[in-house]
């Protein structure tokens, strides 16, 4: 059993490690603390969005902290407000590297409010 | 049992309790919450009275106001989606002249949610019927059934959305009687944008509101009410 478990963790320890060093440098923008700490939000965003999408579309409950306009707001690029503009943009960046295609940007605003807003007026 | 098997068990057992840990703070989220985390009141009945004697012949402003708000293009073309329209008509015999406002009639009883195949539209509990564009296939029967034609089908990809109003290609869309700020106590941008208070918004249900008050003493009518859907939206001077 012992020679079991060393045997999983001598295979295991160089994975993460070079999962670290291999792991997408993200813009991650203004950053800051986020609702969740970072390895939660890694794994649970989806479910967290996914769970305030239906709360709020079809009941009208607009938690904001969950709100995915929320995450762009601390998120986006501080040099193009935006999530998703290039290869290390906030949700590009760690999409590509899990190869996990995004639709959310597709009807969703990718850049800050305050970037859009500024393009009105020009 | 094998040593291999419990030790096993214990691992299926602890790695359950992870998962139980980690999902009660995800619960825990909504609690501590700000914003308006209150759920649209089913004692809400929106809607809105038109004067069509106040709306002027050849104002657009309801119509820019809406497309300002949504992110509309303005455009009119059989593809542009148009979620209020400007409606002149005039009555052949007495050839009297009428200006008037079209949109999502907001019914009780809608058609369009009856027929989606997928639960794309709904009806919420404060009376206002939207299409969740996360379950909308676009099969667009919802736009067939409308007896309005008050449904819009997004046909091409869309950039820099507002971000209080996601949209994008290949689902249907129509008024949401601006629900995005109606949840922030605003009225929809139509009814703000009328110089000629020709749009008059409120709770249908709330004796203390103007609409009810007005609904009550004045004439008004629903369009097709023959179809017997109740719409929220109601004209007045018709
Ligand atoms: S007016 Fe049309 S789209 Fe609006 S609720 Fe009625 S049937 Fe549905
Ligand atoms: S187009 Fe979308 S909302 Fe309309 S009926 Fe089809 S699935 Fe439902």
């Amino acid at each position: 059993m012992r020679l079991l478990v060393s045997l999983l963790l001598c295979l295991c320890i160089p994975q993460v490690w070079a999962a670290e060093a291999n792991a997408p440098k993200l813009d991650v923008g203004k950053g800051g603390e986020c609702v969740k700490d970072t390895q939660w939000m890694r794994k649970n965003h989806m479910h967290v969005l996914k769970h305030q999408r239906d709360e709020t579309v079809r009941k009208g409950i607009r938690v904001e902290q969950d709100a995915l306009k929320n995450c762009v707001e601390c998120h986006a690029s501080t040099s193009d407000n935006s999530v998703t503009a290039r290869e290390d943009s906030f949700c590009v960046g760690c999409h590509r590297y899990a190869a996990v295609k995004i639709d959310c940007f597709e009807c969703h605003a990718s850049k800050r409010k305050q970037a859009l807003a500024n393009k009105d007026v020009k | 049992m094998s040593e291999i098997d419990t030790q096993r068990r214990q691992f299926l057992k602890t790695s359950a309790g992870a998962a139980a840990i980690a999902i009660a703070p995800g619960m825990m989220l909504y609690q501590t919450a700000q914003g308006d985390t209150q759920a649209a009141s089913s004692t809400v009945r929106w809607g809105m009275l038109i004067d069509t004697a106040q709306c002027k012949e050849g104002c657009n402003d309801c119509v820019s106001a809406c497309n300002k708000e949504n992110g509309l293009s303005g455009k009119t073309g059989a593809t542009d989606s148009q979620w209020i329209r400007k409606i002149e008509i005039k009555d052949v015999s007495s050839g009297r002249a009428l200006s008037l406002p079209m949109m999502c009639q907001h019914c009780e009883h809608p058609p369009c949610v009856d027929v989606c195949p997928t639960q794309a539209s709904f009806k919420r509990a404060d009376g206002i019927v939207l299409v969740d564009r996360h379950l909308c296939i676009g099969c667009r029967y919802c736009m067939m059934a409308c007896p309005y034609k008050a449904r819009s089908f997004v046909h091409e990809t869309l950039t820099d959305q507002n971000p209080d109003v996601p949209r994008g290609k290949g689902t249907v869309e129509a008024c949401s009687l601006c629900v995005h700020r109606i949840d922030k106590g605003q009225k929809p941008a139509c009814a703000e944008a009328c110089q000629n208070k020709a749009i008059l918004f409120g709770d249908l249900n709330d004796a203390n509101s103007d609409i009810y008050k007005k609904v009550r003493s004045v004439a008004s009518v629903q369009i097709r009410a023959d179809l017997q859907l109740n719409p929220g939206v109601r004209y007045q001077g018709l």
